[in-house]
């Protein structure tokens, strides 16, 4: 993986947000009142940097880059992407933004390589239709409508599109879903490759693990508002259990005495017969007694497995500590106005 | 490393002439393309023009059964393609997040739209040069001067139905747009005085009749086509529904 960088002053801002708020409606199950479903999101991306917006489904992502992309109309607070308000953004500005939704906003009935001419034709130099079509693969299945396209196919030909101009600013609505493995590396590298030549890249997901492979700087998005952000590395380190809370889980027949295996800062507990966890500041000194401890038993684990705190931990932790405020709305069961529904996850 | 994305110029917006008539020759051949989209363009007004120059629905106005027929199987045309063919196609472009993504790309909403009235207008075109030219070989004679007032009536036409078509495709889902637009194409042509004028129904029908578009661009057509005249009233009531449809379409069009 890159390095990451933390903002600083020095590096560009492509995207500030600011305070956002967005309410939408009225909602019939809220008595026809409006539903906030933005809050309070700030954030900053910056040039060469993969910004990522991490949260739940329905926790506010899809719009809040939606109100950064000029899509939706925001109540509150101030946007700016590259140096403009994306409201009044005019086709200057709209060409130098990609934008790949999540729905791909792609017509069914089309052939990828044709729209694709069709896109590029909207613009004064585009990117090579042909040299994009090759990157990501798109020639084995140029002729093919796209609604018959699998989900990482059509995908790669959002992308391709969100490209042809060559953008500064490229915004990724959950760009690995429904991506196949061989896509995920094909979208994966492009975007490094994008990172590395300059660009913004503003991605949301509700997956951690895109988040911790691909982002240099992570914002936690949850009920609608910014709760935490930070690099990866940050994000890790900041979090409560932070720096020694490691996890080693192993199994071996159950009922075992695993009294020799505590000490102050580290318990071991059987969470269901045969399986154990070791939780706390494990120390290499606690591996060896945990050798001797089999030793002494005759044992031989069926697994060990040893694990430090992942970016999902901390996102849980998270998570659990901004449980529904009273002031957010239950969500409605009628959806129907709310827009931009956001993908189940798998 | 070498990268497609580094040491090349900044792509920049093509020019706005560019843009809109490149989405506007987009929007043609998609619509050209889409076999259904012929048959309500091209099919069934041909069909509707023989129908009434074989039997004598038309007989008895003072005029040949052609004379008769043609203007309203031209003003057919304009709710064939403005109003049902482009109402659908915007529906389910607006399902599949089409407007939005082409919305964010340098063409933009108002070049959308604009994309859009070009590819009804070429449309309408290769109708009316289908139509005319059939209605001519069964001797359809237009007055020389009706034609001239007839083209920008028939473009005002598809103005109110593209109007009325959009407004309908971007408030409700597209299989009501569908529902909604087949259904009024079938209302309209049936008894809207597209094609029979008001004087074929009964007074009640005739005074509702006269304050359609429908019914409107019927007796524009035909005053201008058969009489060389200028219908006021119709124009009015036509330009009417074009302001009114447009505002309300302004105002209520959803993007997503």
């Amino acid at each position: 993986m890159g390095v990451t960088l933390s903002p600083s002053p020095s590096l560009d801002a492509a995207l500030v947000i600011s305070g956002l708020v967005k309410d939408v409606g009225p909602v019939p199950a809220l008595d026809g009142r409006m539903k906030r479903i933005v809050s309070n999101i700030s954030l900053t991306a910056h040039f060469g940097q993969v910004t990522a917006l991490l949260g739940a489904n329905g926790a506010g992502k899809t719009t809040t880059i939606e109100c950064a992309q000029g899509l939706q109309r925001r109540n509150g607070g101030t946007v700016s992407l590259l140096g403009q308000d994306p409201e009044t953004a005019d086709a200057e500005l709209r060409s130098r933004v990609g934008v790949m939704l999540q729905d791909g906003g792609l017509p069914p009935a089309a052939r990828p390589v044709a729209l694709l001419r069709h896109v590029a034709g909207l613009y004064r130099n585009p990117l090579s239709v042909d040299a994009l079509v090759d990157r990501l693969g798109i020639a084995e299945f140029s002729s093919t409508n796209i609604r018959r396209l699998s989900g990482g196919q059509k995908q790669r030909v959002a992308l391709a599109a969100s490209l042809l101009g060559n953008p500064e600013v490229l915004f990724l609505d959950e760009p690995s879903a429904g991506l196949d493995p061989q896509s995920r590396i094909m979208v994966f590298e492009l975007i490094r490759e994008l990172r590395d030549a300059g660009k913004a890249i503003v991605l949301t997901t509700h997956l951690l693990d895109d988040a911790q492979r691909l982002a240099d700087y992570v914002y936690i998005v949850n009920h609608g508002e910014s709760v935490t952000e930070g690099t990866v590395p940050d994000l890790l380190n900041a979090s409560t259990a932070a720096q020694t809370q490691r996890t080693m889980t192993f199994d071996a027949p159950p009922g075992l005495d695993t009294t020799a295996l505590h000490r102050p800062g580290l318990a071991c507990e059987e969470t269901r017969p045969g399986s154990y966890r070791i939780l706390g500041s494990l120390e290499p000194g606690d591996l060896g007694r945990f050798g001797q401890w089999c030793a002494s038993l005759s044992l031989m684990p069926t697994s060990v497995h040893l694990a430090s705190q992942s970016l999902e931990d901390v996102f849980l932790a998270i998570a659990a500590s901004f449980e529904p405020a009273p002031k957010t709305p239950v969500p409605a069961p009628h959806q129907a106005q709310v827009p931009a529904a956001e993908t189940e996850t798998p | 490393m070498s990268s497609l994305f580094t040491d090349v110029p900044p792509a920049g917006a093509a020019s706005l002439a560019r843009r809109v008539l490149n989405h506007g020759r987009y929007e043609a051949a998609t619509m050209l393309r889409n076999g259904e989209q012929l048959v309500l363009m091209i099919v069934m007004p041909l069909l509707g023009l023989i129908a009434l120059a074989v039997t004598p629905i038309l007989d008895g106005m003072g005029h040949s059964r052609v004379d008769m027929a043609t203007p309203g199987i031209l003003a057919l045309c304009a709710l064939s393609t403005a109003f049902t063919g482009q109402g659908i196609a915007t529906g389910f472009d607006r399902r599949y997040g089409v407007l939005r993504f082409l919305s964010t790309t340098p063409l933009g909403k108002g070049g959308l739209i604009a994309g859009k009235v070009i590819a009804v207008l070429v449309a309408l075109a290769i109708q009316v040069a289908i139509i005319s030219t059939v209605a001519a070989f069964m001797g359809w004679r237009p007055s020389p001067g009706g034609v001239l007032l007839g083209i920008p009536l028939l473009v005002l036409g598809a103005a109110a139905f593209t109007a009325l078509g959009l407004l309908i495709a971007g408030t409700v889902r597209p299989e009501a747009t569908l529902a909604i637009t087949n259904l009024g194409w079938i209302l309209l042509a049936a008894m809207g005085g597209i094609v029979l004028p008001a004087a074929k129904f009964s007074d009640t029908m005739a005074g509702i009749v006269d304050w359609l578009p429908s019914g409107a661009l019927g007796t524009l057509m035909r005053a201008s086509l058969i009489d060389g005249r200028l219908d006021i009233f119709a124009l009015v009531i036509l330009l009417a529904w074009t302001a009114a449809g447009s505002v309300a379409a302004i105002k209520w069009f959803k993007w997503n």
